[in-house]
C-alpha cells in the first residue's frame, strides 16, 4: 500500500442517510489544467480515483487491422452533499483524444460541464470545446483558471479566442480555492437552469 | 499521482463477474447511490469481492466511490452491484427515474445548497 495515499482509500465516509439524489457534474480540460485541484478544492471527501480499461479505436496506422487498443482511463472525483437530499458528484476526465469516446457515456445524466482553460496554454483547448460540443449537448461553463506566469488577458478577449457562444458563461478562478471553486459551479447550475431539457419540474 | 500502478488483466474482469462482461441494467451510472439491505444476508456461494462490496455499502455510497475503495473499473462494479441488487442485497438509492434528467426544482435546490456553502 502507498502510505501517502493509504487515508485516502479508507472507506467509511458514507453520505447521511437522508441523502436520495445525485447528481453529477463534469470538469473536463486539457493536461494539467487543473481539474483535480478543482474537484479536491470543493469535495468534502478526499478525491478518489478509478480506473477503467477502455477500447478505442486508433486511426488509420494499419488500414489492414482491425484498428482497437486498449488504453486505461483515470476519472478523479470528488462529492459535496449540497442538501439533506442530495449529493454534487464532480468527475473529472483527461482532456486527450484518446478518452473521447468516455465522454458521451459519461456526459449522460449531467447536469453540465466545467470547462478548464489554462490561458498560458489556450489553443490546447479548442479540441476539448470542440468535441464537448460535438459529443455532448450539455451545458458547459468556461473557467479560466489562473496560474501566477498567466498572462493577463481580459476575459472577452478569452472568450473571442475560443469562438464561445455570447450566453456560455466564462468566469476566472483560483482552482486551490474553495470559494472561488463553488462560485464555478454555482455559474454552470445557473447557466444549465436556462436550458430547455432542464425546465420541468419532477419531485 | 501514479498513473502506472493499476495493472489489469484483460480476461480479469470476465472472471470475476462468472462470465458476463456487461452490466444487466443499464441505469447505473458512476453516480447512483447504492445501499446495503441489512436484514438480507450475503448468500454463502457470493464471493469475497461481493462480501466486500456489501459490507462497504453499510451506508451511502455512489457506484463509483465503491469501485474506487475496491480499486476496481466502475463497468465491473456495476456488473456486481445489478447482480447484488437482484439477490435483495442492495438497494437503489437514487436515480429511480434513470435517464430523467433532474428538474428545475432540483437545481434551484442545489444552487441553494452551493450558496450556502
Ligand atoms: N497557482 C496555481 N496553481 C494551480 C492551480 N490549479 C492547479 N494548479 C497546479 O497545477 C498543477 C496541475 O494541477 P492538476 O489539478 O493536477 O491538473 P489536472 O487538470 O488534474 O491534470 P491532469 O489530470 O494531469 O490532466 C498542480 O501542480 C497544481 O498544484 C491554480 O489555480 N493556481
Ligand atoms: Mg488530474
Amino acid at each position: 500500500m502507498d502510505s501517502a495515499s493509504s487515508d485516502r482509500t479508507v472507506p467509511g465516509q458514507h453520505l447521511a442517510p437522508t441523502v436520495a439524489r445525485s447528481v453529477k457534474v463534469l470538469v473536463v480540460g486539457a493536461f494539467g489544467v487543473g481539474k483535480t485541484t478543482l474537484i479536491g478544492a470543493v469535495s468534502e471527501i478526499d478525491p478518489l480515483r478509478t480506473e477503467e480499461r477502455i477500447t478505442t479505436a486508433s486511426v488509420g496506422i494499419d488500414p489492414g487491422q482491425p484498428n482497437k487498443e486498449t488504453t486505461t482511463v483515470a476519472m478523479d472525483f470528488g462529492r459535496i452533499t449540497v442538501t439533506d437530499d442530495i449529493a454534487l458528484y464532480l468527475f473529472g476526465t483527461p482532456g486527450q483524444r484518446r478518452f473521447w469516446d468516455l465522454w458521451a457515456g459519461l456526459a449522460d445524466g449531467a447536469v453540465g460541464a466545467l470547462v478548464m482553460i489554462d490561458t498560458r496554454h489556450l489553443e490546447d483547448s479548442f479540441e476539448v470545446l470542440d468535441q464537448l460540443e460535438l459529443r455532448t449537448k450539455i451545458p458547459f461553463a468556461v473557467v479560466v483558471n489562473q496560474f501566477p506566469d498567466s498572462p493577463n488577458y481580459p476575459l472577452e478577449r478569452v472568450r473571442a479566442a475560443l469562438d464561445l457562444l455570447p450566453e456560455t458563461p466564462i468566469v476566472e478562478c483560483d482552482a486551490r480555492d474553495r470559494q472561488s471553486a463553488v462560485l464555478t459551479l454555482i455559474t454552470l447550475v445557473e447557466h444549465a437552469m436556462t436550458f430547455p431539457v432542464f425546465q420541468k419540474v419532477n419531485a | 499521482m501514479d498513473t502506472e500502478e493499476y495493472h489489469d488483466h484483460p480476461v480479469r474482469s470476465y472472471v470475476l463477474t462468472s462470465g458476463r462482461a456487461h452490466p444487466s441494467r443499464n441505469t447505473l451510472r458512476p453516480e447512483t447511490l447504492v445501499r446495503a439491505v441489512e436484514s438480507r444476508p450475503v448468500l454463502s456461494t457470493a464471493g469475497r469481492l461481493e462480501r466486500e462490496l456489501v459490507q462497504l455499502c453499510r451506508g451511502t455510497l455512489a457506484l463509483a466511490e465503491v469501485a474506487a475503495y475496491l480499486q476496481l473499473p466502475v463497468s465491473l462494479v456495476a456488473v456486481m452491484v445489478s447482480d447484488l441488487v437482484d439477490s435483495g442485497n442492495l438497494t437503489i438509492r437514487s436515480n429511480h427515474q434513470a435517464h430523467v434528467l433532474p428538474g428545475k426544482d432540483i437545481l434551484e435546490k442545489i444552487l441553494d445548497g452551493l450558496r450556502k456553502l
